[in-house]
């Protein structure tokens, strides 16, 4: 047992990285500087206009299947679904399920990335290199959010007053939430005095 | 001396000015703008102490310069006196404050109390804003709130004062009278979303916009420009941020340390280049703002002068962007002022009165 290996946690990388830089701006905690890179979600922005469009395909899918959730129970799929949603978006957006997805207005940059979690537009402390205030490695979530939203169809949608967030809905799933809201306004305009 | 200065409620300085048709607020700030005049905003140093001296003591270096005091809620995340005890302070006085917001401290609940709290002060003027990083200031190890961000406050905030509601839609009883404000950054990427971005700002109920530090006069046309052309300047009153740099040395600490300010070389280089950096900083001020004022659709300046404040007087007078207008200033009121005057006497003369002298004198 005493010569098992310690096992490298957090702590230690920061540790281990916090010295060899020079490169300190003013007040950013070494813990910044080792997370991931963000390739997986710079490449969702370039590619904003496919996810666009494979996005209104998915939610026309997952709207076929209202019968289908409606008959196990939304309450019953709501695990299982959360399940897959978190770690797909996770992957693709770096997703912090915030439950209320918003990604279609937002150039598919998710604005809970941003460490101020801003959903109407970027702060006035981006720098000039187009980078965070708060994290100088990370490109400006907003930044990219506006280069997303020029390659989509309906990108004008980022002009769009945002409420903000409704943190009781937080970690439950955003995709079945918009099913279950799309499904009843179908019933509310095929029968509109059925839901009087 | 004795008549009453334009912007002063008869009945006492503290108190709001009638109700004016098309006016949202009962604040001087808003007639300024309204009436088609030249604004002039400032901002108090807010002070590290519980003494209120050292605000009214701030404030008076204004007086009769400005129009509205910007009253900062910990800017750059420092610790100092809040916006609301500011305000407080300010209003008792008669002071025109504008009560800055960040959401960065407060969530929905504590903000909207604020609002409901600061209207009944006597706070007229509301400023919307986002907050800087915790990062960014002595306290870095605080939780950032950003509950709302500065769009949703300003939609929050339009709904309490047009509608009567809380967020929640509960009633209020007595709606708050208030002007709202924004922040912009015309000088921060993305370069062609931040006029859109003003738009959304009205949209969501700004009145008014004050800009961070103009240091670029041709990146600053080019906004306004934009802006103009989407139809915001005819919404909104938009105000030009601008101040005084202090050294060639204090340009290139801000330029790295402060995010979102942006100086360019050339102005860099002009400090350095001169015998008395900081006259030439001031200079540099006036000599912006005289370009800024003629640029169609800016109706105002917002002179921040970090701990330079006593040079806000000579940068207003010395630019005439007031044009021989005088902004409200305290005074003696009347009363006073006769009270003072016969009865002055008694501090500096060494007589001891009777009843009887009196009665003799009085005949």
């Amino acid at each position: 047992m005493s010569d098992k290996q310690p096992t490298v946690t957090q702590a230690t990388l920061v540790k281990k990285a916090a010295p060899k830089s020079d490169y300190k701006p003013a007040d950013v905690s070494p813990q910044r500087r080792v997370q991931r890179t963000f390739a997986v979600r710079l490449w969702s922005i370039r590619h904003s206009r496919l996810l666009e469009w494979f996005y209104s395909r998915f939610a026309d899918v997952f709207l076929l299947l209202h019968p289908l959730w409606k008959g196990i129970g939304y309450g019953r799929v709501e695990a299982p679904v959360k399940f897959v949603e978190k770690r797909v978006k996770g992957f693709m957006f770096d997703c912090r399920m915030c439950g209320q997805c918003v990604l279609s207005s937002t150039g598919m940059s998710c604005p809970m990335n941003c460490p101020k979690q801003l959903r109407n537009g970027p702060c006035g402390g981006v720098r000039a290199n187009g980078n965070c205030e708060v994290e100088p490695d990370m490109p400006c979530v907003w930044v990219k959010a506006w280069e997303g939203s020029r390659n989509m169809v309906h990108g004008d949608k980022i002009l769009d007053v945002q409420k903000p967030v409704d943190q009781s809905l937080r970690e439950t799933s955003a995709w079945l939430r918009v099913t279950a809201q799309a499904a009843a306004a179908r019933e509310t305009t095929q029968n509109p005095g059925a839901s009087a | 001396m004795n008549a009453r200065q334009l912007d002063e409620n008869p009945a006492g300085i503290h108190l709001p000015l009638d109700p004016l048709p098309g006016h949202t607020s009962r604040g001087r700030l808003e007639r300024v703008l309204r009436r088609g005049e030249f604004a002039v905003t400032t901002e108090l140093n807010p002070p590290d102490s519980a003494d209120p001296e050292d605000v009214y003591n701030r404030a008076k270096i204004f007086d009769g310069w400005v129009d509205a005091i910007n009253a900062v809620d910990a800017s750059g995340a420092n610790c100092h006196m809040s916006s609301v005890g500011i305000c407080a302070l300010l209003t008792r006085m008669g002071y025109a404050p504008i009560m800055q917001i960040a959401c960065r401290d407060k969530n929905r609940i504590a903000i909207q109390g604020d609002v409901l709290g600061g209207a009944a002060m006597g706070v007229a003027n509301m400023l919307c804003l986002t907050g800087d990083g915790v990062q960014a200031g002595d306290q870095p190890g605080a939780k950032p709130v950003f509950d709302l961000d500065s769009m949703s406050l300003l939609e929050t905030i339009r709904i309490m004062r047009d509608n009567g509601k809380f967020l929640s839609g509960r009633k209020l009883t007595t709606p708050p009278q208030v002007f709202l404000g924004c922040a912009v950054n015309p000088f921060a990427p993305p370069y062609d979303f931040r006029p859109v971005h003003l738009g959304k700002k009205i949209a969501a109920g700004a009145q008014f916009a004050q800009t961070q530090y103009c240091f670029d006069v041709p990146m600053f046309k080019t906004f306004m420009q934009k802006a103009r052309d989407l139809g915001h300047t005819e919404k909104l009153f938009l105000l030009c941020g601008v101040g005084p740099l202090a050294s060639a040395k204090t340009a290139k600490w801000i330029r790295s340390n402060v995010p979102g300010i942006h100086i360019p070389d050339a102005v860099i280089k002009r400090l350095e280049g001169a015998q008395d950096q900081k006259k030439e900083g001031k200079q540099l001020c006036i000599d912006i703002i005289n370009e800024v004022k003629e640029i169609p659709g800016v109706a105002g300046i917002h002179v921040m002068a970090y701990r330079q404040e006593e040079y806000v007087a000579e940068i207003v007078d010395e630019s005439g962007v007031l044009k021989g207008r005088q902004p409200w200033q305290r005074e003696i009121r009347r009363d006073d002022q006769i009270v003072a005057e016969r009865l002055d006497h008694i501090l500096h003369d060494e007589i001891t009165e009777t009843q009887v002298d009196m009665v003799k004198t009085a005949h």
